[in-house]
């Protein structure tokens, strides 16, 4: 090991009383307060909370990296006993990369576009151990076997853009792993990848730690994965950490107001739109300089009590449990809180009643032709070459239903929304809209009644948001335009009634779209959608670029909306936590094909699919009382140029059974009347399959878990 | 890459075909005129329509453009009107002595400008940044013919260090090249250095120059490996752009100094209608831009490996 001479057995990191700030033009900013944290060898620590709160200050200051504005205003950071704030620059740089290094949210930008692999790889051990190049490439080679990356010499050579988004991920976990650091630092790691992929790189992270016996600093907003990652987790509010403890205590008796908030937005295995919807957390998080007085949650708190909380600040506190004597948490009154009633929850809603057929899809195909420009695809002929983005779908969704697309990133999903919306138009097979074939009809030959009846919601509201409109513009321009309204008074009636709706106050008609946060964005986005009284509405990931907050009010916007106009709903997502908890029923595809459809609890239960089985498996989840079965998929999703002969999932497959699975297409089989599975898999050996997800009922008892 | 390359060559090949219709069109569609311009305007009636016809002007048009072209594609321009040699003979010469000149102006403005430039860039807002880019702005705007006359009062009539004219009469002498490729320095050297800044700028503030750095590397790694590559792309662009600005930029300097190249000889041609000159220089001006152009497109390419392997 390449350590300090003589062996050092104290914590790896100690964080004291950290106060970080930016400098800007508009005064000094604390983004973080009073941080403090002990980090034990080989132990994982997680830091969640919502975006703003101070989770990457924290991180970039450990590395004593704040940027040309930024800067540690008190407090020590100790590596291993040595005083940070008192290393030279060239110590500070002997540790960085080698004993500290990090693994960041953006593979892509993290590695530099016009170096290999290889060379980026092995200036690492050159510069950290004074090794030879021959010598530094082989371990890089070594390294890159490491974290399952297949031919690591042939990738040496290649450049970061030449490799998938799961892939530039993994070489840069190489590159922080090949001086065997003792603190690793992971911000956001997965957010930027598919669950599948996640699932494979948290899998990767967990068995290269603890290889190499590092430490982890754990950075992420996604509670679900903090279970399956960390040891001990700090949840962060506003610059300041509010609870804090082991994860199993953390996650089984919160005491923080705050955290049970947190837990009311997400999606768990139990609740439901109808019977336990989620619940946002109310208001939005305060801008570092516009903290008020007393507990920085208190606005949003929903036990605030004036007098006792917006006085002086307030202080952690030790919970004392037997089993977790490190649990402590920044409230007044958590004692006389009742947490088993805590997390919030709600109003029971009435389901949605389903009515008739609105969408009927019909063995709808869209190939796409692509030019290979390449001088070996030009001499050999096949210089068009066409790609599959959608093959054979077929399904239905009736009125006020909610159909959910899941599959992974490149699978068709968004070609299947273009084709729907007539940006692209189909290349065989039937798209019916209320009787109506539209799978061939483009957006210009649309009336605008269908125009207004079919609308979509997108991942981004920025991208379809003009900046220089004031919203009320916006909206207006759509109302009149599919022909709701023409005179100019009732239809600013109309765009004050939409932002009732999207419980927007009703001044942000005049106001412009670079005003708003992401989250009143997508409500804007979610109003110009419904503008046109649609029958059914299209919304591609419309949560999944939002903190888990908003993401949970956005959510609840949505269903109430369209429960009260019984529009039907294609939600289309790859998170399949919130689809399990909004849609009626799932299609599953792969590739550009469909491979299971069915209702919500068919699908997500046995019998599965292979590759929903795997899915399922791959989705965090963020409580400890469900079990889960794990499946790791290996590889990548297969260029859709050129597709498996047989099954489109038979390079990837965990059940394959055979020669059978390479060359020939599965029939699809049916397991109940709309529930179809596409395998050569019988249908009984399904049926045999284990469900993925285990819930106990129990909650454990206090006394018995122990970390 | 070789596809890219060949397009890119052809697309020249297929500007500079129609920049040479176009010039063909506006100087010789009515002979007349070519006959007015060669002869002078005092000539007779009867001796233009003879060299018209002896220099077959009354064959159809597409006919004269063809021979017109191939004349060119050899080298045979016609004779000059003023100097009364083949235009060829002119003008070699004069293009070699401003090739001299652009040589030296590049071979010390680039290197220093890059230099400041990334100096500038690595550290934005630092002091040497501010003198950097206040230095680059304040040469460049003062327009070349302000700084001749300055350079010349200093260092002809007040130190009297350099002669004040370039016209070489007495054979090659390096003293008379100073001042001509000190102007033309000061004027251009600003607008790549902001350009390099800029690019510079921008890349230190990429996550991968971030990586690098929290990855260990020395400073001067980071700076030499991660950021350079990248920052001299756009630069790179420029540079080649500038090759085509000093053709005509060199006008106002040969001109003062005397200097015998080929933006004096444009100018005098100009001023004395000396017709098949005009032609000759503007196609060459041409060529020089387009294939500058041209280079400039393959090398960014070629330098950027997003777009070379995809
Ligand atoms: N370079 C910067 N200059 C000014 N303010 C910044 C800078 N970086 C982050 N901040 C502010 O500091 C706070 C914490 O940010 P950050 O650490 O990125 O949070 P997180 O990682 O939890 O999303 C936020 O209010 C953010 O706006
Ligand atoms: S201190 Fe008061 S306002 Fe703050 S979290 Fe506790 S109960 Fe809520
Ligand atoms: S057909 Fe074969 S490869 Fe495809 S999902 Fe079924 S078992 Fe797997
Ligand atoms: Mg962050």
């Amino acid at each position: 090991m390449p350590d300090s001479v003589t062996p050092y057995d104290g914590p790896v990191l100690e964080i004291e009383d950290l106060c970080l700030s930016y400098y800007t033009r508009a005064g000094e900013i604390p983004a973080v307060v009073d941080f403090s944290a002990t980090l034990a060898p080989g132990e994982s620590i997680g830091l969640v909370g919502e975006s703003g709160c101070g989770k990457s200050t924290v991180a970039m200051a450990i590395m004593r990296y704040m940027g040309s504005n930024g800067d540690i205003v008190s407090g020590t950071v100790k590596f291993k006993g040595r005083d940070m704030a008192t290393l030279s620059d060239e110590e500070l740089r002997q540790i960085r990369g080698s004993e500290i290094a990090m693994i960041y949210q953006e593979p892509m930008a993290a590695l530099n576009p016009s170096l290999t692999i290889g060379s980026q790889l092995i200036e690492v051990p050159m510069t950290h151990d004074g090794v030879s190049k021959e010598e530094a490439s082989k371990r890089a080679i070594a390294m890159l076997a490491d974290v399952h990356l297949p031919d690591p010499e042939r990738l040496m050579e290649a450049y970061p853009h030449q490799i998938s988004g799961g892939q530039q991920q993994r070489v840069v976990i190489a590159m922080a792993l090949l001086s065997s650091p003792s603190l690793l630092l992971l911000d956001e790691p997965t957010t930027a990848l598919d669950v599948t992929v996640e699932a494979g790189i948290v899998e990767l992270i967990a068995e290269l730690s603890r290889k190499y016996n590092s430490s982890l600093l754990y950075i992420s907003h996604n509670l679900g994965l903090m279970l399956e990652v960390c040891d001990r987790i700090c949840v962060m509010y506003s610059g300041e950490v509010v609870e804090e403890g082991h994860i199993d205590s953390i996650f089984s008796w919160p005491k923080h107001p705050y955290t049970h908030g947190l837990f009311g937005c997400i999606p768990l295995p139990h609740a439901d739109k109808n019977a336990r919807p989620l619940k946002a957390i109310r208001g939005q998080l305060p801008l570092p300089h516009e903290r008020p007085q007393g507990c920085y949650f208190g606005p949003r708190c929903d036990f605030f009590k004036a007098g006792t909380c917006d006085q002086e600040s307030v202080r952690m506190s030790e919970v004392n449990t037997d089993d977790d004597p490190a649990h402590r948490v920044r409230c007044k009154l958590w004692n006389s809180i009742d947490h088993d009633a805590a997390i919030p929850m709600g109003d029971a809603k009435p389901p949605a009643e389903i009515g008739e057929t609105v969408l009927e899809i019909d063995g709808m195909q869209k190939y796409y032709e692509v030019r290979d420009t390449s001088f070996a695809a030009m001499i050999s002929g096949k210089g068009v070459r066409q790609v599959k983005a959608n093959e054979k779908i077929t399904f239905r969704a009736g009125r006020g239903e909610t159909v959910a697309i899941v599959g992974e990133s490149g699978c068709g999903k968004s070609t299947f929304a273009k084709v729907l919306m007539g940006l692209e138009q189909a290349t065989d097979g039937e798209v019916r809209m209320n009787g109506i074939d539209i799978g061939g009809m483009p957006v210009q030959s649309r009336s605008p009644k269908q125009l207004g009846s079919l609308q979509m919601v997108f991942q981004n509201p920025n991208d379809t948001l003009n900046p220089s409109l004031t919203i009320g513009a916006q909206i207006g321009r759509v109302i009149k335009k599919f022909g709701v309204e023409t005179d100019p008074v009732k239809i600013q009636e109309r765009v004050l009634h939409l932002l009732d709706v999207v419980k927007l106050p009703r001044d942000f008609a005049i106001r412009k779209p670079r005003q708003l946060s992401g989250g009143q964005k997508q409500r804007i986005g979610i109003a110009r959608a419904f503008a046109g009284n649609p029958a059914m509405v299209i919304a591609d990931e419309p949560i999944s670029a939002l903190d888990v907050s908003v993401a949970a009010a956005v959510t609840e916007l949505l269903t109430d909306i369209q429960r009260e106009n019984q529009t039907t709903l294609l939600f289309i997502s790859h998170d399949l936590s919130a689809v399990r908890y909004l849609a009626d029923r799932v299609v599953v595809m792969y590739l550009g094909m469909l491979v299971e459809r069915g209702t919500t609890d068919e699908v997500f239960s046995p019998p599965y699919h292979p590759y929903t089985e795997a899915l399922l498996s791959a989705v965090p989840i963020a409580d400890p009382q469900v079990e889960k079965r794990r499946i790791v998929l290996e590889g990548n999703l297969p260029s859709a140029l050129n597709p498996p002969k047989g099954c489109p999932f038979s390079t990837r497959c965990q059940r394959r059974i055979g020669e059978i699975c390479d060359n020939e297409p599965p029939p699809v089989q049916f397991n109940a009347d709309r529930h179809g599975i596409a395998c050569h898999i019988p249908m009984e050996e399904l049926r045999k399959v284990e469900p993925v997800i285990k819930v106990s009922d129990k909650k454990p008892d206090p006394a018995g878990a122990t970390p | 890459m070789l596809i890219m390359i060949s397009k890119r060559i052809g697309f020249m090949v297929l500007t500079m075909l129609v920049v040479s219709i176009l010039l063909f069109l506006l100087l010789e569609y009515s002979p007349g005129n070519v006959a007015v311009k060669v002869l002078g305007p005092y000539s007779s009636e009867e001796a233009r329509q003879l060299w018209l016809e002896r220099h077959g002007y009354f064959e159809p048009l597409w006919w004269r453009y063809g021979s017109w072209l191939g004349n060119f594609i050899n080298g045979e321009f016609g004779d000059s009107v003023r100097f009364r040699v083949p235009v060829s003979e002119v003008l070699w010469p004069r293009l070699w002595n401003t090739a001299i000149l652009g040589f030296w102006t590049f071979a010390i403005m680039i290197p220093l400008s890059l230099i400041l430039g990334v100096l500038a860039g690595m550290r934005e807002g630092s002091r040497l940044d501010r003198i950097i880019s206040v230095g680059s702005i304040i040469t460049t705007s003062v327009p070349e013919f302000a700084s001749t006359v300055l350079l010349s009062a200093i260092f002809v009539f007040g130190l009297k260090w350099l002669p004040g004219t370039s016209s070489m009469t007495s054979g090659f002498e390096v003293k008379q090249m100073i001042l001509p490729v000190m102007v033309l320095i000061i004027y251009d050297f600003g607008y790549v250095a902001r350009m390099t800044r800029a690019s510079m700028a921008e890349v230190m503030t990429t996550h991968y120059i971030r990586t690098a750095i929290l990855k260990g590397l020395p400073y001067r790694q980071v700076i030499m490996k991660h950021a350079l590559r990248n920052a001299l792309i756009a630069p790179f662009t420029v540079i080649m752009l500038q090759i085509n600005w000093l053709l005509s930029g060199v006008i106002v300097v040969e001109f003062f100094f005397a200097y015998k190249g080929f933006g004096a000889l444009l100018l005098e041609a100009s001023l004395n209608q000396d017709i098949f000159v005009i032609e000759a220089c503007a196609m060459v001006a041409v060529f020089v831009a387009v294939a500058s152009q041209t280079i400039a497109d393959i090398g960014y390419t070629y330098l950027n490996p997003r777009i070379r392997f995809t």
